[in-house]
């Protein structure tokens, strides 16, 4: 791994003006955000393990060893083994086209790339009931050749597809603006080809932008409900994945095991948020490098 | 850090998965599309039923269980999710998946009793020791009783609540529809919150303590006591209340294609089996069998067909887009 930016390089910041309040404020203000982040943020993260925890380990790893539970988390790894290198693709070719091109429809695409952001899971999901769904569009053609799309995997698939669609370009798309194209006009320039380019040059710069994105689309893909849930079909042990089974051993009145499969998810996040935290490190030396 | 490498790790990774999903997909398997509250019922029945046929034909079956509210599952199963026999709160949403011609006209002839092989109705789950003092239907209406129940536009058995209200107050010395109606609005007004399926409204009521008492399907109450603790809820029988009959079917369209209409067939009629019935009365089900026997208390039951001339006109009537629901409810502030 190559240090392309070394810490001497760094431009030293200028004293903070903003800190000329009165102690007082400042601490009140900094009292108020942590006790508003214990309040929302860090006790329902504690309630979560200690429900789950709450009858011993053993019951813990039991309530995780169980088929339908083990079943769901295999459906949300390969969905998520699906989705997060297919939107990888997708995210660096539309980042990599906006940032460092011109043509016709650009901004046209920036705004389709963050359709899915604004659409409300719950549509997000039905859209492709109503194409693939039995009285959708070409429904009755996937029935008569006997391929299932909705109420099955493949469904899944698609609307946590949808879903994480544009975590992987919109990390990308400011962070490569910000680095411009002078580096690559000079890559041309000494002779490297367009793939050279891709991998020798814009690669290495985006790397940390590319891992941000990709851990935030993987946390998104694993933990979707809404649209997952409307082309689930809920079948135990075949099309729920790990929300939905939380859901359904909620309801099944055993919150034991439905907190320990949500720990899963919670684990999930306190990694995904580590990554991130150091991603965005890095990011920062890039740029400012 | 190699992205091509990591790349190339993960659609591998896929690849074994998906291949082995595929392998493990051989055996005989039936997906059985119900409703919330017959989860724990199901479980058991699947594995008699599974044991029964092994027994029988010497081929193994799994039954695949999908549970929610029933008109959401009978719209899934409309979209296609390929459900062998659908096992749902009330007949109304069966006729729905039989009106886009996926089941046979006529369907509810097919099996005995309306094909209900069991039967239910609409109780009261109350506080330990009822400190609201609650033993019928007219004290629902008092002010300051907190009611729990779903959502009638989504929720089979927040209908089949609504119902048994109604034909309780209709039934009352000088009971008519209007006053039927002032009575289930009364009802009304003291529901804080309204969700969107049973098993939702069991947890706003034990889980997050809300209310003073559920109206619940008496299997369900039943069943939460022995979840939670008799020492938490008790079950308040009222003198009358609606008789449910949550009928069950073979999907024609589905179990035709497949292959499975055979034991479809002996799936369901394995409901009707003393065994089977045994199964639904140890869940607090009322078998249609009367000699299996049963804990529950005896109560006047009304039927839908008498009292509200049938589940098309009563869905008409009551729960459709401008029906006496929508005129009598309007959220608390």
């Amino acid at each position: 791994m190559s240090a392309p930016v070394s810490s001497v390089h760094k431009p030293i910041k200028q004293k903070d003006r903003a800190q000329t309040e009165p102690a007082v404020v400042r601490w009140l203000l900094i009292a108020t955000a942590l006790v508003f982040l214990a309040l929302f943020l860090l006790l329902p993260l504690a309630a979560v393990f200690s429900q789950a925890f709450e009858k011993g380990l053993t019951v813990y790893l039991d309530a995780l060893k169980e088929p339908d539970t083990l079943s769901s988390i295999k459906l949300t790894l390969i969905t998520a083994a699906v989705t997060v290198p297919l939107n990888l693709f997708f995210g660096v070719t539309a980042a990599w086209a906006i940032a460092k091109f011109s043509f016709p429809g650009k901004n046209l695409l920036i705004t389709l790339i963050d359709l899915p952001f604004s659409v409300s899971p719950v549509i997000s999901g039905l859209i492709y009931v109503l194409i693939f769904g039995l009285q959708g569009w070409i429904g009755p053609w996937l029935q008569e050749h006997d391929i299932k799309i909705v109420f099955a995997v493949p469904g899944i698939i698609l609307a946590t597809i949808f879903v994480t669609f544009p975590f992987v370009a919109r990390e990308l798309i400011p962070l490569m603006e910000a680095q411009g194209k002078e580096e690559e006009e000079a890559a041309l320039v000494l002779g490297a080809s367009g793939l050279q380019t891709f991998f020798r040059v814009t690669l290495p710069n985006i790397k940390w932008g590319i891992i941000y994105g990709v851990i935030l689309c993987n946390a998104r893909a694993m933990g979707e409900f809404g649209a997952v849930s409307v082309v689930s079909g809920h079948i135990r042990g075949m099309t729920n994945t790990v929300p939905l089974h939380v859901e359904i051993l909620y309801n099944e009145y055993n919150y034991t095991a439905a907190f320990a499969v949500a720990s899963l998810l919670a684990f999930l996040a306190l990694i995904t948020l580590m990554v991130k935290t150091v991603a965005e490190w890095k990011i920062r030396n890039q740029v400012e490098g | 850090m190699n992205i091509k490498k990591i790349v190339t790790t993960l659609v591998t990774l896929a690849l074994a998965v998906s291949t082995t999903t595929a392998a493990i997909a051989a055996d005989i398997t039936l997906l059985n599309v119900s409703y919330d509250p017959t989860r724990e019922l199901y479980v058991d029945i699947n594995n008699a039923f599974a044991q029964q046929w092994q027994k029988k034909t010497g081929n193994k079956v799994t039954i695949k269980q999908s549970h929610g509210g029933s008109g959401k599952q009978a719209r899934a199963v409309i979209d296609g999710l390929e459900a062998d026999v659908v096992t749902l709160a009330l007949a109304y949403d069966i006729d729905a998946i039989a009106e886009k011609g996926l089941i046979k006209p006529g369907w509810q002839k097919e099996l005995p009793h309306n094909s209900s092989p069991y039967t239910s109705t609409i109780v009261f789950l109350v506080r330990k020791g009822n400190p609201r003092k609650i033993k019928n239907w007219d004290d629902l209406v008092k002010p300051g009783v907190s009611v729990i129940t779903p959502n009638p536009k989504t929720s089979g058995g927040a209908r089949w609540n609504y119902l048994a209200a109604w034909a309780y107050a209709l039934h009352q010395p000088g009971g008519n529809d209007a006053k039927a109606r002032d009575f289930v609005a009364k009802l009304f007004k003291n529901v804080p919150v309204l969700d969107s399926g049973a098993r939702g409204s069991t947890n706003t009521f034990v889980q997050r303590g809300l209310g003073d008492v559920l109206l619940a399907w008496e299997n369900e109450a039943f069943l939460a006591i022995n979840e939670l603790g008799p020492d938490k809820f008790e079950v308040v029988t009222p003198s009358e209340s609606i008789l449910a009959e949550p009928p069950v079917t073979v999907i024609d369209k589905v179990a035709d294609k497949r292959g499975t209409r055979q034991v479809a067939e002996e799936y369901l009629k394995f409901l009707y089996t003393d065994e089977g019935q045994k199964i639904a009365a140890k869940h607090y089900y009322r078998p249609i069998n009367t000699k299996i026997p049963i804990k529950l208390a005896k109560l006047k039951l009304y039927t839908i067909d008498k009292a509200f001339g049938g589940w098309q006109k009563a869905q008409k009537t009551h729960f459709a887009d401008g029906g006496t629901f929508d005129q009598i409810y309007a959220p608390s502030k």
